[in-house]
């Protein structure tokens, strides 16, 4: 269940194009899986920047001097991701969390491949963690458009089994994206589970390629959000259910993973005409 | 809670800080005068998380329409200063499932509901009463009237006094007399006072004053307004002072009626102005979003403002703001009792 707890920022570092933020954050470690996140707020009690913000738990202790504590990293866009990138060690942050569904870990251990782009690779640190314990094989698959804009290459690597690396200008690893290595290691490494966090378009290539090698796909995506625990209705998607019938999900507490075969990418943004209560169906 | 406290049961004295918090709207009493706002707390359920639903006054739940709906495409919303921009175009079950599996969870639950409904046509809100009519659990009926009647060329409800009163003739027609029944008003009108003299006149228990107001965003990026839906409801603090001012000018107009503030409410300093300026409860909406205990941390922060005051209770407090002039000179002469 999640909790709203005031954390103490313990840290800022710049890491590539990224900053990571180590905050205290008591209470949200302990029930943490990889894939949740949290919300934080922007610019105190009397600030302008209303909404919270959403981010991929990257690392938990839930043990230590400062009690539990998580890192997030935060990609600066606009006057929020600016404002947490310009935080000091002390300040005070709102926090809600673990939000959302986490990723789903195979019982056994069967060899998986990790996709991140750009700083998607967040919550793919632990997982990889997780994975290993029990037994997986892991491939990881970074790519971004340039090399400081891939996060944290050296830290994932320890726990991955083969680290591959892609980059659109070719400043590191392979020039190209990571849908242009992922067939190949699919083929070599026989994986029965993708993992993949990073924008729409990228997941909804790796969710392709994760089809045709008859893979199982955990996608985390990327909406907007104003609210983070389901009670406002903005970060909507088409996402086919059990019953095959297509409803328009939350993606914050139905999310943000999802399996990448049930999501119709194509129609991100759409209502398509067949999800329910859709005013096509209205009409009839 | 006590079953009694959902009839118009005398209302019993709920204290914090020293302060009476118990509060109605018509014939439904409660604890306490901070709800929720439509929209901004689905059915409760998540918002239990963080805080217990039902030592607030009630959960004013997201409007519902007769059938299922998939609302708008992404994106449907976009922050502004102070405040959000939203195109969410009524997603949500349709009333059966709502009775079903909301309204039945909140009644479990033993939180106080304030059901919002919403429709296209006189008729489909006159169907939405009916369907709740038999259904245990509705402290109150909030009539959302700010959709367009596909009836008359999508004319809003909301903006225009005889299609509101339609509105509001049908709903009262089709419901328990004993349940109030509320309309939202919209800002988006010349004089807001002659939509609500025109629903009070067609037989409504309160108003609920106010809904979002109409806005946009252009990306400078893309160049193309922000939201698929192009427009968007604007809400959040940016929206206070406008609803305040509406408060205002209809407890000026209407000393008796019972009135829900709502609009942007963060604090309860906030809560307090509405409260003085002639609200009988406040919603808290957007800022749920920023802090989802917000309704519940508003209503201690009410108390405590209240006690500061001297007041004993919010009942006191209520339109205390028009108080004349002679209650002011007493004031300044030191009097700390409020009239």
């Amino acid at each position: 269940m999640p909790i709203q707890v005031r954390g103490e920022v313990l840290d800022v570092r710049r890491a590539g194009s990224y900053y990571v933020l180590s905050i205290t954050a008591s209470g949200i470690p302990e029930s943490f899986r990889p894939g949740h996140f949290v919300t934080i707020g922007i610019g105190g009690e009397e600030s302008g920047l209303i909404l919270q913000r959403a981010f991929a738990i990257h690392q938990v202790q839930s043990r230590g001097v400062y009690g539990g504590t998580l890192d997030v990293v935060v990609g600066v866009h606009g006057k929020g991701s600016r404002w947490l990138s310009e935080r000091r060690r002390h300040d005070t942050l709102e926090i809600v969390g673990p939000l959302g569904k986490p990723f789903i870990l195979p019982k056994e251990g069967v060899p998986c491949v990790l996709v991140g782009g750009g700083y998607g690779s967040a919550p793919l640190f632990m997982l990889a963690e997780q994975l290993r314990e029990r037994g997986c094989r892991v491939d990881v698959v970074l790519g971004a458009s340039t090399e400081e804009k891939l996060y944290g290459v050296l830290d994932i690597k320890r726990v991955s089994s083969m680290l591959t690396i892609t980059t659109e200008d070719g400043s590191s690893g392979t020039k190209g994206r990571v849908t242009d290595v992922l067939p190949g290691i699919m083929e070599r490494s026989n994986s029965v589970v993708v993992y993949a966090c990073g924008p729409m378009g990228m997941l909804e290539a790796v969710a392709a390629i994760a089809s045709e090698y008859r893979a199982y796909s955990q996608c985390s995506v990327e909406e907007a959000m104003a609210c983070g625990i389901g009670i406002c209705m903005t970060c909507v998607l088409p996402v086919i259910g059990e019953d095959g019938l297509t409803r328009m999900v939350r993606s914050c507490v139905e999310g943000p993973i999802f399996r990448g075969d049930l999501v119709r990418w194509a129609e991100i943004g759409t209502i398509p005409a067949d999800a329910l209560g859709a005013p096509a169906l209205d009409a009839s | 809670m006590s079953r009694a406290m959902f009839g118009r049961a005398a209302r019993s004295a709920v204290m914090s800080q020293g302060v009476d918090m118990s509060a109605t709207l018509g014939s439904l009493a409660m604890p306490s005068p901070v709800l929720t706002a439509s929209g901004c707390a689905a059915s409760g359920r998540e918002l239990d998380q963080f805080f217990d639903i039902t030592k607030i006054g009630a959960i004013v739940t997201k409007s519902v329409m007769l059938r299922a709906r998939s609302g708008r495409p992404t994106p449907r919303m976009c922050e502004t200063p102070s405040g959000m921009l939203n195109s969410i175009g009524l997603q949500g079950p349709g009333i059966e499932d709502f009775i079903e599996e909301d309204l039945a969870w909140l009644t479990s639950r033993g939180a106080r509901t304030v059901v919002s409904i919403a429709g296209e046509s006189v008729e489909e809100y006159g169907k939405l009463a009916q369907k709740l009519r038999p259904a245990a659990g509705v402290g109150a009926i909030e009539v959302n009237i700010s959709c367009p009647n596909v009836d008359a060329r999508n004319q809003v409800f909301a903006c225009d006094p005889e299609l509101a009163a339609n509105v509001i003739q049908t709903v009262r027609r089709q419901s328990e007399s004993q349940t109030p029944i509320f309309a939202k008003l919209s800002p988006d009108v010349t004089d807001i006072t002659e939509i609500a003299r025109s629903v009070i006149r067609a037989g409504v228990d309160g108003l609920t004053v106010i809904n979002t107001t109409l806005g946009m965003v252009i990306d400078v990026e893309t160049m193309r307004p922000a939201l698929a839906g192009v427009t968007g409801g604007l809400s959040g603090p940016a929206i206070r002072p406008i609803a305040l001012r509406c408060v205002w000018q209809i407890r000026q107009a209407f000393p008796d009626i019972p009135i829900l503030g709502v609009g942007g409410i963060r604090t309860g300093l906030d809560a307090l102005q509405f409260i003085l300026a002639g609200a009988n409860a406040v919603s808290v909406g957007t800022m749920t979003f920023n802090d989802p205990s917000a309704p519940f941390r508003v209503q201690n922060e009410l108390a405590l403002a209240l006690a500061d005051r001297g007041f004993e209770s919010v009942s006191q407090a209520i339109s205390y703001g028009h108080r004349g002039a002679d209650v002011f000179e007493l004031e300044a002469e030191g009097e700390t009792e409020p009239e």
